[in-house]
This record gives C-alpha cells, structure tokens and sequence, in this order.
C-alpha cells in the first residue's frame, strides 16, 4: 500500500484480482467522487438557506439537527423523496423523464477532472481544463430538454432562456479560462495548480493586471453560467413561476439542483485552480513543507502518512477556497437584483466578450512586451524555467519521470457516463515524484527546437 | 478486458442512437439521440487515445452544435411537438437501401488490409517520449502551428508539413461564416418587420 | 464483443453512423432533421479518421483531421440553420418538401 502510487496499482498488487483492478479501482473513484457530489449540495443548500437568512435580518433554519440546523438540508432531502413522481400528461415523456439525469450525469463528471489536491484526481487528463469545460456545456442541454419537453408555456420560455444565455457565456468563460492558461503554458490543472506553490504573489490572480481583470469576469460569468442570480433567467420566479423546472415535483426536481451546487463548486473549484493558488496555502514556507512531505518518497510509513496528511491539508485548503467562491455567489443572490433577458445579453454579447478578448490579447503580450523591451521581471521567476529545474532536480534525484504509466489509462478507460470520473488512473494518494506534471511541457519544447534545426 | 467491454458498450450506444435518430419523428427526440450519438462517439474517442478530439467533440459538436439545432427546432416550431412524418413505404424503401449499401460499404472495407495496421498506435511509435498515447494536445498544438515533433523527431528526410496554413483558411472561413450567418439572420427580421 | 484492437471495428462503427445519417438526409422532410442526418454522415467519417491515426501510421494527421470536421460542422450547421430560419420565415413551415417555387 505505501509502495504504490494509486489505487490502481495498489489494487493490481493483488495477484488474486487477475487484472479486475482496474476496474475496482474505478468504481472506488467513482465512490469517491459521488459522494463529493452528494456533500456539496448537501452544504451548500444548507448555506444558502442560513446566508439568505441572515442577509434577511431572520435565522434562518435552527431545528434540525442542534445548534445551525445543520441537517435541513437532509430533512428537504427526505421530504423530497416521499413527494410523487409526476408527469403532466402534456410532456413527452421519455425526454421529461431523462432531462434531470442529463443535468445531473454532466455537472458530476465534471468533477473528474478537477484536482482536489497535489496528484488528487481521478483523470490526470493533459488537456483536462478543456474536457472540464466541454463536460460543464453540456449541462444546458438537460435544461433545455426540461424546458421543450414540458409542454408547458413557462418551461418552455426557461429553456429557450438558458439557451441563448448559456450558447453566449460559454465563450468569455472559456477566454477568461484561458487567460490563466496562456500564463501557464498548460492545459493539464494539476500543472497549473502545483504551478502556484510558494507566496500568494505566486498564484496567477497576482500574475499580471490582466490575470487579475481577468478572474473577476471568469467568476461573474461562472455565475451566469451556473444560472445563479441577478443571471437566473431561466427560472425567474416572479415571471415564469418556475422557469424550466415548473412541472417538475419530488426527486427529479431536486436532481437540478443537486447538479446545479455541483456545477457552482466545480466552477468555484476551476477558479481557484486557475486563479487562487488550487491547494497551496499561499504562504512560502509553508507550502514549501508541504511540498517537501508530499515529495518525501514512499519510504517509510512516516514519510507516507506525512504526504498523505500534506495531500489531505491540500484537499481541505482546495475546498476552502472553493466554498468561499460558491458564498459569494449566495451573497449575491440575495443581494443583487434580477436582470431583465434582454440585459442579460447585453451584459454578455456587447460588453463581457469584448472585455474578455481584451483581456486575452493583453495576456498573451504581457510576457512578450513587458519582460523583453522593459525588462521588468514582473514575477520571481517564469514558470517554465520553475518546471524545468524540478524536472532536472527529479533527474539528478533519479526518480524516473512516469507520467505515461498513468496517462496511457486516463484516455482509454475512462469516459463513460456513469462510471466514468474513475478511470484507472489514479487518485494518486502519494506522489513521490516532485514536479511531476512539467516533464512532459519540457521535452515537447525540446522536441520543437529539433523540428526547427531538421527543417533549416 | 475492461476496454474491449467498454468499446463495445460505447458503440452499440452509438450505432442504436443513431438508428434511433433515424427512427424516431419527432424532431426533438431526434436531438436527443443524436446527443447520445455523438457522446458515446466521444467516448469512442477517448479509448481511440485521441484525447483533444473527444473534447473538442463534446465541446463543439455536442455543446455547441447541437444546441444551436435545439434553438433552431423551437425557433421553427409551429406546434408542441412538430411531427412531420415520413411515408412508411419511403421508411422500408429506405431502410432497405440502407441495409445493402452498410454490408456493401463494410464487406469492402473489411478486405482492405491496412498498411501498418498491426494495432500499435502511431502516437506511440513516434519514438519519443513526452508523446505518450492519449496525451494528445501538445503534438496537436505544436502541428496546427506547423510543427510535427511526431514525424520529424524519428526521420531525417524533408520535414513534414504542419497544418498552418489550413488552421489559417479555417479561422477565416469562420469569420465569414459568422458574418454570413448573421446577415442571413437579420435579413429575415426586417422582412418580417415589414410585412 | 466487439474488440478494442482492431480497426475494422471501429470502421463498423463509422459504416453505421454513415449510413444512418445517409437515411436521414434521404427520408426526413424537417429541414433540422436533414441537418442532423449530415451531422452523422461527418460523424462517421470522425470515428474512420480516429481509428486510422490510432490503428496505422497515419499519426496525428487523422486526428488534426477530425478536429477541422468537427469545425466545420460546426460552421456549417450554423449557415445552413440561418438558412432553414428564413425558409420557415418565407413558408411558415419547416418541411423541405415544400420548397418547390423553383420548379416550372
């Protein structure tokens, strides 16, 4: 066990289990990772009902479960499934039955790909910011499946909301999430996130202006995408009773919601992967001992045990950050007023599109023209050259860089609908190898150098 | 093992989805099997290793395209639940059609020996080693940019061409579609405010 | 069970979304449902150009390949759906059928 490096290998180890490992290692990710699907909303439901409280000058819920009425959330949950199943005999059936598992299906695989903590992810996908992105749009396509197939005037009018509003943020969100990537030079979160070790100087927010522009606009238009308020248009209550979910009753009602906290922590998780440093504390010598016990090696069961507490520390900062952005966008529920759709739009097409490619562009030139013709070194030192002294360190150190051994499964077994966040790659529970995610950025750079000679 | 199982789950999901678009009348549930079509095609891409693909695909084909045809269905829709039927004896016909032009396409597919078709993926054969298989991008970025570490490293005749200028031709018929596309729009809303 | 190593599956697999969507062009008289028969037919040349670039020494090229289809599908859905937008405003219906003023 302290030998292994995740729990597929660990499970291989396991002559017994003639090569099903893989496959009981990915049920135990997909075990995982439901019930961080499960808790999320769990907690947040709760919170959104004590914040909305308090912002409202009342209590709140105090009842169930001692001091806070920290099992409300458990009480609707229960309340919920006694409710019945209904279908109004105007739907399409088959379309109104499946529409919440769409919702449901995609904001949780969403979470297959975002790292909780250094080598803590189910898929270490190198492009894995994009499939993160690709799985959040199809979220949209359950809404709009609720709202046709409702037969129902207002479901329908909440359906063709979230689609032109969703069809228009899903471009400066991805601009804005790829500003931190330009900053990056990586696709791959857990690069970008173990990018960030050392003071908070060192997470990309403080990377440049644009960076910092940048990660306001991503959040707002996070908020719009998840359809939280002042963007909830597609189930303005005070016009459309209930927008896309008003003949919705019992469980599958309450599947939208749970996808729609998941989809707020993911996107809040994205965020502070991108921006706010992922699982580093953003104090130097802090992080730096995590860094060294989560690198101690597999050795002994003490220098195990320290990286596992490292990774779980990690863990608890990533869910700090993340929960903190999923409270402010509570805050702003119950602070802002609704827009109006057309507003909306605007907001979205005239000035959120042009800010976010000015931004992008701005990004992009930064390090050309700010570290080349005014040689200001704007940030301690460039990324790449970071990378590139842990992997020489790693060499010197001869621990053999093996990302592949990971990698070669994270493509293949992984992309079911269901079972997927699990692939037989790894939720690595330690990683002895330091800077794992920069070899291969730096080899391929070589590797282009190459191509430039053999074409001259 | 598991692979193989989870190959054959994604392409029967794609193969009966894809009837299923052919079957059913209304256009929605077209659009909804079409999703699943196309999502267990993704799949299919992730096992092939081809991991930017299956993103792109889910991102562009499913997340984008499809939307824009759900859109498009509720923008032309003058009823509930348009139903346009299909003459049943045009369905046989067709189906029928469909049956022999499959088994011609495959039978001569299947006698086709591919050159260097010994299931070893050409990703991996590249020879060098930040290309592992299923980690796609960086050769991917690198070849749209002109560059192909994947054929040059190994080889030491002429470089390969990259796809440069095509990414070039792409980004600007893109641009024109756009503004065609919008034109097309709005040439319909003034007709529509005159009338 | 189909196996994962061989290219003839996957070319199975293309074959069936190809045919498929050629069905749908040929039988479906919705405009949209026309469209979604052409996003099968690119579809099924997608999974073909994966299988290659995976199963022979076609490399990267079958993948940049899939990726400018699937763009262009993209492009393409977008005009011809502006374009099935201002039939149904001229016709007041979507059925391709109709589209007959050209005929003498």
């Amino acid at each position: 066990m302290l030998a292994a490096q995740s729990i597929a290998e660990f499970l291989n180890s396991f002559t017994w289990l003639n090569g099903y490992g893989y496959v009981l290692a990915t049920i135990v990710h997909a075990l995982l990772l439901i019930h961080v699907f499960a808790i999320s909303p769990f907690a947040f439901i709760w919170l959104e009902r004590k914040v909305s409280g308090r912002i409202q000058d009342r209590l709140g819920p105090t009842r169930v479960g001692g001091l806070f009425g920290w099992l409300q959330s458990l009480a609707d949950g229960i309340k919920l499934i006694q409710k019945e199943d209904l279908c109004p005999p105007a739907a399409d059936s088959m379309l109104f039955r499946s529409a919440p598992y769409i919702v449901c299906v995609s904001s949780f695989a969403a979470f297959m790909v975002l790292p909780f903590s250094h080598g803590w992810v189910a898929v270490a996908a190198d492009c894995g910011l994009f499939i993160l992105l690709a799985i959040l749009s199809l979220e949209v396509f359950g809404i709009i499946m609720a709202g046709y197939s409702s037969g129902s005037k207002w479901s329908l009018f909440g359906g063709m909301r979230e689609a032109a509003q969703m069809v228009s943020y899903e471009i400066p969100l991805a601009i804005c999430a790829l500003i931190p990537v330009v900053a990056a030079g990586s696709l791959n979160l857990g690069e970008i996130g173990s990018m960030q070790r050392g003071w908070i100087g060192n997470w990309f927010l403080f990377h440049d202006p644009f960076t910092f522009i940048a990660f306001f606009v991503y959040f707002v238009v996070a908020t719009a995408s998840c359809k939280r308020a002042p963007f909830d248009l597609a189930e303005a209550e005070s016009e459309l009773v209930g927008g896309f979910h008003t003949e919705y009753s019992g469980m599958r009602w309450s599947f939208f919601f749970m996808g729609e906290y998941a989809s707020m922590f993911a996107v809040c998780g994205v965020a502070s992967v991108l921006f706010l440093g992922g699982w580093n504390t953003g104090i130097g010598p802090i992080d730096d001992a995590l860094y060294q016990a989560r690198a101690g090696g597999s050795g002994s069961a003490g220098e195990w045990s320290a990286g596992y507490l490292a990774n779980v520390l990690g863990a608890l900062v990533f869910a700090a950050k993340a929960s903190f952005g999923v409270f402010v966008q509570v805050w702003l529920r119950w602070t802002l007023p609704r827009l109006r759709i057309d507003q909306v739009m605007t907001t979205c097409l005239k000035y959120l599109v042009p800010i976010s490619c000015f931004l992008f562009l701005g990004a992009t030139a930064w390090p050309l023209v700010f570290r080349q013709a005014f040689t200001i070194t704007t940030w301690n030192s460039p990324v790449g050259d970071r990378v590139g002294e842990g992997l020489q360190e790693a060499r010197r150190a001869g621990v053999v860089p093996a990302a592949g051994s990971q990698e070669s499964e994270s493509g293949s077994e992984s992309e079911s609908e269901e079972v997927e966040p699990a692939s037989a790659a790894s939720v690595q529970p330690v990683s002895p190898m330091p800077e794992l995610p920069g070899e291969a950025s730096s080899s391929v750079v070589l590797s282009a150098k190459d191509v430039r000679e053999v074409s001259q | 093992m598991g692979q193989s199982f989870l190959f054959t789950f994604f392409a029967l999901s794609t193969c009966l989805s894809a009837i299923a678009v052919v079957v059913s009348q209304t256009v929605v549930r077209m659009a909804f099997w079409l999703i699943i079509s196309l999502g267990s095609t993704a799949a299919l891409f992730f096992l092939a290793e081809a991991d930017f693909v299956g993103a792109a695909q889910l991102l562009v084909y499913v997340g984008g395209t499809l939307v824009l045809l759900v859109f498009g269905v509720m923008l032309t829709a003058s009823g509930p639940y348009l139903k346009i039927a299909t003459a049943p004896g045009e369905t046989i016909v067709a189906g029928l059609l469909g049956m022999l032009f499959l088994f011609m396409v495959y039978s001569s597919v299947g006698d086709v020996q591919w050159v260097g078709a010994e299931g070893v993926s050409a990703v991996k054969s590249a020879g060098d080693g930040g290309l592992q298989p299923g980690n796609t991008l960086r050769p991917i970025g690198l070849s749209l940019f002109g560059l192909r570490p994947d054929k040059d490293l190994d080889g030491d005749g002429p470089a390969a061409p990259g796809y440069l200028l095509p990414f070039e031709i792409v980004s600007v018929h893109l641009l024109v579609v756009l503004i065609g596309a919008a034109y097309l729009a709005r040439a319909k809303r003034s007709r529509a405010a005159n009338q | 069970m189909l196996a994962d190593n061989n290219i003839n599956s996957y070319l199975l697999v293309g074959a069936v979304l190809f045919v498929c969507g050629v069905i749908c062009m040929a039988t479906k008289r919705n405009g949209i449902g026309v469209l979604m028969g052409v996003e099968l037919v690119l579809n099924g040349a997608n999974v073909n150009f994966v299988a290659f670039s995976k199963f022979t020494r076609l490399g990267l090229d079958g993948q940049v390949f899939s990726l400018f289809v699937i763009v262009l599908a993209a492009a393409e859905a977008a005009v011809a759906l502006a374009i099935a937008l201002n039939f149904y405003n001229n016709h007041l219906t979507i059925d391709v059928d109709r589209a007959s003023k050209l005929r003498g």
